[in-house]
């Protein structure tokens, strides 16, 4: 069907894993404007404005994932309405674009829009891809979203990644007393709101699979405690017994369990429990911080880290506690690992001296890579798509510290906006295929 | 904080210490920590690297304010760990809990009922010194022993 535009893809972008370094050559799509049949006006804007802020979000997001080279909404030739459905191939071959994102908003009587977005081949002239969405005007950045996901699944094979949020600990203050609150927004960073009001030190928000619930740490004055918050009622309680030093929470893929550790008497374990907190079960009891757990997406392993031997290194055991191997044999520390969503490979912040790094790794413990270069990266989470991480990058001087997102491909990381600080990042599965 | 105050108090509560003798409950507490710090030499002890051992000075300063504690039993303390920021957050509270109970146990060892301790660990969330530097990083790496009342 789009065997000529795969193919291309293939031969740019199908370097070997152990390769990767720089970055393969993105592929070139144009995203120019999206025209309207009828300028009409709106709550947000008219439709001919909407229409070119959609194809600004669509690009930004093809752009951010180091997979695609981005045409316009600048620069390019717009057009009109009816050739939305039929592009003028031949003006668009003689640019760099291999691939076109078109399509139109349209008001319709009942207040809302029309938006469609179609995806296609340049080369062959064929349609790769087309969505339409029925949306109230405010939620014209969601339909962009989803375009964008559209298009970008198609062309790379991944699953999409845009249509997400990020979950993250906003900090603000001076080094010596931050105040730390619990912070979600869309994956661009728009529509960011904050979730608690910063009176207490909260850590590692971690989303469940549905996207609809957050665990995370928080101090309070009785000492530390592991809250669930629902996102719809922005009710929060408490998981576990008073008195526990539980931290690095973690859901189970199906949503049901918990995995974190808890600290007691100097020993730090991995322990599961129900996703109420009932019924904890410990999975580890050698002496040493054993930290950081994370499900494998079958849910029938956990990775996780341990100074067992030493320094800390990555270990791999079965969901129950059974079968603990190390996978990790580098001549530095391994720490924070998360398991891809694909499944194929494993995220871990590398320790070297004071110098922190994110690099990837297979579940077997081969083919690792570092994938940043700054002075501190640490706290990666992966999107959807398996391919992209969000960390947090401290500054050596001033200790601030900023969220960044990044392709495991290669490439520059790119800051993400946010109204203060941020530290642990957490990115959501795509909505849509959440609450499947 | 008055500074006359405080000091005025806290030689009030010298010489009243030099009898074992209960606390009044009602003491202010930044007056009750000077006079715990006056008579332990500090509140707070340091690490080496990511370790929780106890050296020889942590062990004098740990053995005054066991007496201390001791002669206070009314009061509560709250043994606080700290990492410095070099390891990651989620490991960090792991090594903040590891040195705040390693304190904990050398001062039920030297006699504190366990009820009287409670243990917090910070993580690398609370940093006493900014900066990337060895200096600051070893300020860092402390147990805080916080008198709660």
């Amino acid at each position: 069907m789009m065997a000529r535009l795969l193919f291309w893809l293939i031969a740019a972008l199908g370097t070997p894993a152990a390769a990767q370094v720089p970055a393969p050559e993105p592929v070139t799509i144009a995203v120019p404007p999206l025209p309207t049949p009828t300028v009409t006006r709106t709550a947000e804007g008219d439709t001919a404005t909407i229409g070119r802020r959609i194809a600004e979000v669509i690009a930004a997001d093809l752009g951010s994932t180091g997979r695609l080279r981005t045409l316009g909404p600048d620069g390019v030739r717009a057009y009109a309405f009816p050739e939305a459905t039929g592009p003028q191939f031949h003006l668009w071959r003689a640019t760099a674009a291999k691939a076109l994102v078109s399509g139109f908003v349209e008001a319709r009587s009942d207040k809302r829009l029309t938006v469609a977005c179609y995806l296609f081949d340049v080369t062959t002239g064929r349609e790769l891809a087309r969505q339409g969405f029925v949306v109230a005007p405010p939620d014209w950045r969601r339909a962009a979203h989803r375009c964008a996901d559209s298009a970008y699944a198609k062309l790379t094979g991944n699953r999409a990644l845009f249509d997400t949020s990020i979950a993250y600990v906003a900090e603000s203050g001076p080094i010596t007393a931050r105040v730390k609150r619990i912070a979600v927004m869309d994956s661009d960073g728009s529509n960011h709101r904050y979730l608690t009001a910063g009176e207490s030190t909260v850590l590692t928000p971690r989303f469940a699979p549905r996207g609809d619930r957050l665990v995370y740490m928080v101090f309070t004055a009785g000492g530390t405690s592991l809250q669930l918050l629902d996102l719809a009622s922005q009710q929060s309680r408490a998981l576990l017994p008073g008195g526990a030093i539980a931290f690095a929470p973690r859901f189970s893929p199906d949503g049901r369990k918990l995995v974190f550790a808890m600290a007691s008497a100097g020993n730090t374990d991995i322990y599961v429990a129900g996703a109420d907190g009932g019924g904890v079960t410990r999975l580890t009891t050698m002496p040493g911080i054993d930290t950081s757990p994370s499900f494998s997406p079958d849910g029938l392993k956990i990775v996780f880290e341990s100074d067992r031997s030493g320094g800390q290194q990555l270990y791999v055991m079965n969901a129950d506690g059974s079968d603990q191997r190390r996978i990790s044999f580098g001549n530095w520390r391994y720490a924070s690992p998360v398991w891809s969503p694909r499944g194929d490979l494993i995220a871990f912040t590398r320790i070297t001296g004071p110098n922190l790094a994110i690099g990837v790794l297979s579940p077997a413990g081969t083919d690792e890579r570092v994938v940043t270069n700054a002075w501190q990266d640490e706290g990666p989470s992966w999107a959807s798509s398996g391919e992209n991480l969000v960390f947090h990058r401290t500054d050596p001087a001033s200790g601030r510290t900023a969220l960044y997102t990044t392709s495991i491909q290669g490439g520059a990381a790119r800051r993400l906006a946010t109204p203060q600080d941020g530290t642990d990042a957490d990115w959501s599965a795509v909505e849509e295929e959440a609450r499947r | 904080m008055n500074g006359r105050i405080v000091m005025a108090a806290l030689a009030a509560l010298l010489t009243a210490a030099a009898q074992p003798m209960p606390m009044p409950v009602a003491v202010d507490p930044a007056v009750l920590r000077a006079e715990f710090v006056a008579r332990s030499g500090s509140d707070t002890i340091f690490f080496a690297g990511d370790s929780h051992g106890l050296d020889q000075a942590a062990r004098a300063t740990l053995t005054a304010q066991a007496r201390w504690l001791r002669m206070n039993p009314q009061v509560r303390a709250s043994i606080e760990g700290h990492a410095d920021p070099r390891r990651t957050r989620e490991y960090s509270l792991g090594v903040g809990e590891r040195r705040a109970n390693a304190v904990r146990d050398y001062l039920i060892a030297a006699g504190i009922p366990p009820g009287q301790l409670d243990l917090v660990s910070w993580g690398k969330e609370r940093p006493v010194a900014t900066g990337a530097s060895e200096g600051a990083w070893a300020l860092n790496r402390r147990v805080v022993t916080v008198l709660k009342r």
